[in-house]
Order: structure tokens, then C-alpha cells, then sequence
């Protein structure tokens, strides 16, 4: 494990992994948003299709745990070592005269991001690749091949009021994650300059914002029955 | 110097030695000018406990000209205070009010332990640069000339910049995660943006940054509280400097 022995190389595990991650939420959330075309999921439900089937997407599934778990126990190491590095706190501290709450505060909304996670993987993930869809009929015939009925399954775990308030407060943590985690990826790589700096955080604050309004719109669109 | 009217309550890290238990006590302390230092309010209290028969407050300061990068307080949760870009001995109190309470400790970090009340042992930072922050120069008295090596203005200005670090530890203390990479990266910088650093670049970054681990400090996290608390404004541009080269140097070791 000499590969994690340095702090500066943890540092560049955080990173390459964040953004692996940060690509995953462009197509999950880009696939998901077929649900807006409001046609009874039968795009949404034909993409489903193709990311569960399609062989490369299934071996690159794979990657995305491991990077994931490399992230997260990465992200750990870090934590625990931060602290020991602090043995006896302040007295008297005023963290925001020089800091922001969610720059500090990454490891907390990290950990929310993992309950929400589990959470997630219960109601989707698990129920498509092991269990089985719970909404009956579970299959729809589009074209006429058998696809599972994902959209359905979406209706009927975002009527509960109490699921589309966990899903928002998930987008939530997202947001603030990803909002110091961008820019935060790239200062750890070593892209730091003044010439472009302004716009890798122009370009994270626009995703963040985009990513988490539009994961967040999807619960309540279905909750509030604009996509049926 | 003119005696004030301001009244305080001082909460000061009393602790008698690097293994005794500390703890906040209180003093009272009238007749403090606005005109005065910190370190000269600090040394007005010294005066009031010592009269009294008591073990004087320790705390670090030497030139008291903002330059040398000895004194070295937490004041009010900040370091150095509530002021930007000044040591503690260019604060003054006409930055604080008649009747403020004001918190003051020691730098709090793995790597920069008690060696009484605010007094902390900095020899980390020592044994960092030791470790690499140097130049190799050859005294054989056929030393070239520095204006002689033409060096772009721009690159001379940044190196200027990151060599301004007077070593405080301030960085260390404002970071959440006690992480000395601010210091690290400037004098990392310093070296790498100059032609006469280029010999011993990769070794020196990969050296420092294994010291800077062995001595305990903790890990950035991109937060840039060390660069808005340092008395010399360094950035946090010369984190990401370090970054590069380190990457760099682990990449391909030999230069």
C-alpha cells in the first residue's frame, strides 16, 4: 500500500477519484432526465434497459464500486489522520472569519452522502439487479422486447412524501460536496493559476447547481405528478 | 509610552512545562493604550503577574518588527488575531475594544508541541527545511554572480512572493487539520521557480513532503483558511506548485 503512504498522494486519490465519481453523475443524471420527455418512461425505460444489459456498462459498474469504496475509505484515512494532527482543540475558535461551513465540513456531508446512498441502492439498484422490481406489473414490452418497468418503480417510491424529503435532503449534501469538491479536485491535481482558476469554479458552482437541482426535480416531478 | 483607559479580560494558556496539564486563566488588566502592541499589552500583564510574585506568562516574539516570524498566538479563535496580513507584535489594541474579553493560546498541532503556556516548539519546521529547503552552492569563490542567470520577471515575482513565508506556523494553527502545506509548498515554490533550484528539485520536494508527514501534521483539504490567516497573504496557488512537482518527482524521480 505504499501508494497511500504519502499525504500528498492520498491527496491525488481523493481527487482522480471525485472526479470519476463527478463523471458518473453526468450520466446517471443525464439518463434519469429522460423521465421529463413525460411519455409514460418509455425512453427512461429504454435506457434502463441498455445500462443494465450492455456489457461494458456492467464491467464499468464495477470500476464506479471501486471507486467509490477507494473514495470513501481514501476520504477516511484522511479524516482520522486530520484529527491526530490536532490533539488538544482551541478554546476559542472562529473557523469563519477565514473558511467556509461546507469546505470544512466535507467528511459530514460525505457521510450523509453515503446514508443517502445506501438508502438509494435499497430502493433502485438492488430491487433492478437482485430482488426484482416491487411495482407490478414489473415488465413493460417496448418495441417488442421485455424492459423493466424502472419508471414505474420511480412513481411508486416517490409517492411517499417521507422518500422524496430523504432524496432532497441527499441532493442537498450532494450540492455542498460537489460545490467544494470541484474546484477542490483540481487545486489537489495541481491545476492552481490564476489565468483559469475563476473558471474551473465558475464551471463547479454551474455544476453543482445543475446536478443537484436536476437530481432533485425528479422526486418531487413524479411526487407532485407533473411526470406520469 | 501613555498610559490608556481600556479595560480587559485576558483568558490566557497557562501551562508550566511540555508534559504538565494547562489550562485558560483569567486576568485582569486595566490601563491599556490603544497605542500599544500585543506583545506590550502582553508585557504590561507580565509586569502585574510578576509584581504579584507570580510565574511570568511565556510566549514567543523577537524582532516585534513583523519580520522574523517568532510570536505566535491564537487571539480571539484567529491566528495572530483578528487582522489580515500582520504577526501578532503589529496587532494593536485599538483593534480591540474597552471591556473585550480576549482568548489567547498557543498554536495547537501534533507537530508543534507545548514547551510552556504560548510558548511552542517549531523545530519541525526546521527539520523540514533540513531536509531539502536549501540551495547547494558552490563557495569555492567562483560563485556566479545571481544577475548574471537571466530569470523571467514574472517567475522572480512569484518566488519573491512564496520566499516572504517567515516560517510562523500560523498555517499550521488556523488549518482545521493542523496541515502544514502552505509552508511546505512556499518554500517549494521558492526554490522551484528559480534556475538555481532546478538541481535538487525533485529531490527536495519528495524530501520535504516526507518529513512534513513524519512530523505529524495533518493532510489539506483545500479549505484556504492558512492563506487568508498568514501574515505574508501567501497563496494557496503554491499548494497546488507543490502538487505539480511532487507529482511530478514521483512520476519520474530523477531529474
Amino acid at each position: 500500500m505504499g501508494l497511500f503512504t504519502s499525504s500528498l498522494i492520498k491527496k491525488y486519490w481523493m481527487a482522480a477519484t471525485g472526479l470519476f465519481l463527478i463523471s458518473f453523475l453526468v450520466v446517471h443524471a443525464g439518463i434519469n432526465a429522460m423521465i421529463f420527455f413525460n411519455d409514460g418512461g418509455e425512453t427512461f425505460n429504454e435506457w434502463g434497459h441498455f445500462m443494465g444489459t450492455n456489457l461494458i456498462v456492467r464491467t464499468m459498474e464495477i470500476g464506479l464500486f471501486l471507486g467509490l469504496i477507494l473514495h470513501i475509505v481514501d476520504g477516511l484515512m484522511l479524516y482520522f489522520q486530520n484529527r491526530k494532527a490536532r490533539p488538544i482543540k482551541y478554546a476559542y475558535n472562529k473557523p469563519s472569519a477565514s473558511s467556509t461551513w461546507y469546505s470544512r465540513s466535507m467528511a459530514l456531508l460525505g457521510t450523509l452522502i453515503l446514508i443517502f446512498l445506501v438508502i438509494h441502492l435499497k430502493d433502485f439498484w438492488l430491487k433492478t439487479r437482485i430482488t426484482g422490481l416491487s411495482v407490478e406489473p414489473s415488465h413493460v414490452k417496448i418495441d417488442g422486447v421485455m424492459h423493466e418497468n424502472l419508471f414505474a418503480e420511480m412513481l411508486l417510491v416517490f409517492q411517499n412524501p417521507v422518500a422524496v424529503v430523504i432524496y432532497l435532503l441527499g441532493c442537498f449534501s450532494l450540492f455542498w460536496h460537489l460545490y467544494h469538491g470541484f474546484r477542490s479536485a483540481f487545486q489537489s491535481l495541481g491545476l492552481n493559476h490564476r489565468k483559469y482558476a475563476s473558471t474551473i469554479e465558475l464551471a463547479g458552482s454551474v455544476f453543482s447547481v445543475v446536478i443537484s437541482v436536476l437530481f432533485a426535480s425528479m422526486p418531487v416531478a413524479m411526487y407532485l405528478g407533473w411526470v406520469k | 509610552m501613555s498610559n490608556g483607559n481600556m479595560n480587559l479580560t485576558l483568558k490566557v494558556w497557562r501551562q508550566s512545562n511540555s508534559t504538565a496539564a494547562g489550562k485558560m486563566e483569567t486576568y485582569q488588566l486595566g490601563g491599556v493604550s490603544p497605542d500599544m502592541s500585543f506583545l506590550e499589552m502582553i508585557d504590561m500583564l507580565n509586569e502585574q503577574i510578576i509584581r504579584k510574585g507570580e510565574d511570568a506568562i511565556a510566549f514567543d516574539h523577537d524582532c516585534r518588527e513583523g519580520i522574523c516570524g517568532m510570536c505566535s498566538m491564537f487571539i480571539n479563535g484567529e491566528a495572530h488575531g483578528p487582522n489580515r496580513g500582520v504577526t501578532t507584535c503589529q496587532l494593536h489594541m485599538r483593534s480591540f475594544k474597552d471591556g473585550d474579553t480576549i482568548y489567547i493560546e498557543p498554536w495547537r498541532a501534533e507537530g508543534f508541541p507545548v514547551v510552556k503556556d504560548l510558548m511552542v516548539d517549531r523545530a519541525a519546521f526546521d527539520r523540514i527545511i533540513q531536509s531539502g529547503g536549501f540551495v547547494s552552492v558552490n563557495t569555492s569563490g567562483r560563485t556566479m554572480d545571481a544577475n548574471a542567470i537571466p530569470i523571467p520577471k514574472d517567475d522572480a515575482d512569484k518566488a519573491f512572493d512564496a520566499a516572504t513565508c517567515i516560517g510562523c506556523g500560523a498555517c499550521v494553527a488556523t488549518c482545521p487539520n493542523s496541515s502544514a502545506m502552505l509552508f511546505v509548498s512556499a518554500k517549494v515554490s521558492q526554490f522551484a521557480l528559480l534556475p538555481q533550484g532546478h538541481p535538487e528539485r525533485k529531490e527536495r520536494v519528495l524530501n520535504m513532503v516526507k518529513q512534513m508527514d513524519a512530523e505529524g501534521f495533518g493532510n489539506c483539504s483545500n479549505i484556504g483558511a492558512c492563506e487568508v490567516q498568514c501574515p505574508k497573504s501567501i497563496s494557496i496557488e503554491n499548494i497546488a506548485r507543490m502538487n505539480r512537482e511532487y507529482l511530478s518527482a514521483s512520476v519520474k524521480p530523477e531529474n
